[in-house]
């Protein structure tokens, strides 16, 4: 870090500690919600859902071979092939935020060109394992399958859309050159590989099976959760032993740590934030909650267009959309909004349409951007019209 | 002879970085690495997973933090 930036920063805090009136009730109020919500996510999402989580992203990174799905995407793949592929593929390719960027600059410069590239770069941030299984797990199941589904089916709307504002261009261009796939030699079966991811998601749905007094076989199974996860750690303490070696259990365990040490700290930053601003659901922040309810309250198409523009341009940190979003709907947040702001929010930020235009020149970016915003709006408008 | 690191700045970049000053280190093998961040650089490589390895212009592998002994195998 540059000097005078740690000096910018050390006079910042000076000026926010000397001037916050921290006698007044309303920040007091503020920062110990802040501190609440930690506590409701320490407690309530790390253990069970987090960790879990955190060893099947670093699974998929480690056992899935990249390189076969990268190759679908390739020139000569086939169209319907490429847009398919390219839009459900962020769930494997985008575990990490910090591989989103080239992969879509790679098919666009080399692979199936601007539509697939942009179906890539809309749903892959949205689908990503950690921020599908907490998104249904802190704001439910609705908008857990809403954000996948609505950010597959858009992309491939945009993508199409993008490709066809552009196909003029887009013939003159198509430059020659490969893309380096490389093919790890398969030493499990796909089976065996099947069965292991099998194990790991059954662990983490089966121990955070919720109660539900209506509905028989839902209470058995309650009852039985920790014998049922029981089973499949043995089964995947099994799994391990007898076809994975050393090495790659060491890498799967290391990549796991990784992604915790990459997300936890922004995740725990962004929790303590919203909690601040707007507390936790049922409770009030600094921000009154009228404004909220004025600016994205209810389902009307003001609201689900300030969201989703507020999210195209705001950075969400990887994850930290998800506490924001439950603080903004505990304090009147309608759930379409909700919806448009995790579709239009991770996909983009301004930083990233910086890179984006860097890549794409300011036409297309400027186009992509529109279309984003106004796709997030209406599956926005939507998902709150079933919902109703 | 010139190792290049391609990878936009994450954590598998820096890891493969040491790994592969480890293994010029150890096979004594008379190499600069290098790194190359620029996304269109890297692009230019056909490479879109990162971080990869390039020893002399050619792609050796993407998308993998190599140890250092497999990297010191490339290098004889």
């Amino acid at each position: 870090m540059k000097d005078w930036k740690k000096g910018l920063i050390v006079v910042g805090v000076f000026i926010v500690a000397y001037f916050t009136p921290f006698g007044n009730e309303r920040i007091i109020n503020a920062i110990i919600e802040a501190f609440h919500m930690l506590q409701d996510y320490a407690r309530e999402h790390v253990l069970l859902c987090l960790v879990p989580a955190f060893f099947i992203a670093g699974a998929i990174s480690n056992f899935i071979s990249q390189g076969s799905v990268i190759k679908y995407l390739g020139a000569k793949a086939n169209k319907i092939v490429a847009y398919s592929v390219a839009s459900v593929s962020g769930g494997v390719l985008a575990v990490c935020s910090c591989t989103v960027l080239p992969v879509f600059s790679g098919i666009y410069k080399r692979g199936g060109g601007l539509g697939p590239a942009t179906a890539f770069l809309y749903s892959g941030p949205a689908i990503n394992v950690l921020s599908i299984i907490l998104t249904a797990r802190v704001l439910g199941m609705e908008i857990g399958i809403a954000r996948a589904v609505g950010a597959i089916v858009f992309s491939v709307i945009i993508g199409i859309l993008m490709q066809l504002i552009f196909i003029k261009e887009e013939k003159e261009k198509m430059e020659n050159g490969n893309l380096f796939i490389q093919e790890d030699g398969n030493e499990r079966s796909l089976l065996k590989t099947g069965l292991y991811f099998f194990s790991l998601i059954a662990i983490l749905v089966f121990v955070n099976w919720g109660k539900d007094e209506n509905i028989q076989i839902w209470n058995m199974i309650y009852k039985a959760k920790y014998f049922i996860t029981g089973f499949f750690l043995l089964s995947l303490l099994f799994m391990l032993l007898k076809w994975f070696k050393k090495s790659e259990i060491k890498a799967w365990v290391i990549s796991s740590k990784d992604f915790a040490l990459q997300i936890l700290p922004l995740l725990f930053g962004g929790v303590l934030v919203a909690g601040f601003l707007l507390g936790r659901p049922g409770h009030e922040g600094i921000v009154h909650q009228e404004w909220v309810v004025k600016l994205v309250g209810g389902n009307s198409v003001f609201s689900n267009f300030f969201a989703s523009i507020a999210g195209a341009f705001m950075y969400f940190a990887t994850l930290t959309e998800i506490p924001i979003l439950q603080s903004l709907m505990g304090a009147g947040m309608g759930k379409g909004p909700a919806l448009a702001l995790l579709l239009a929010g991770p996909a983009l930020s301004l930083p990233n349409m910086l890179v984006i235009r860097s890549v794409l020149g300011t036409k297309k970016s400027f186009t992509y951007i529109s279309l984003v915003i106004i796709m997030a709006t209406v599956s926005g408008l939507i998902f709150g019209k079933i919902i109703h | 002879m010139v190792i290049k690191i391609l990878g936009t700045g994450c954590p598998k970049c820096k890891m493969l970085e040491e790994n592969a000053g480890k293994a010029v280190a150890q096979t004594g093998t008379d190499a600069e690495v290098v790194k190359v961040t620029e996304l269109n650089d890297i692009i230019n490589y056909g490479v879109m997973v990162t971080p990869a390895l390039v020893i002399d212009e050619e792609v050796k592998s993407a998308g993998k933090v190599l140890s250092p002994q497999e990297i010191s195998a490339f290098l004889k």
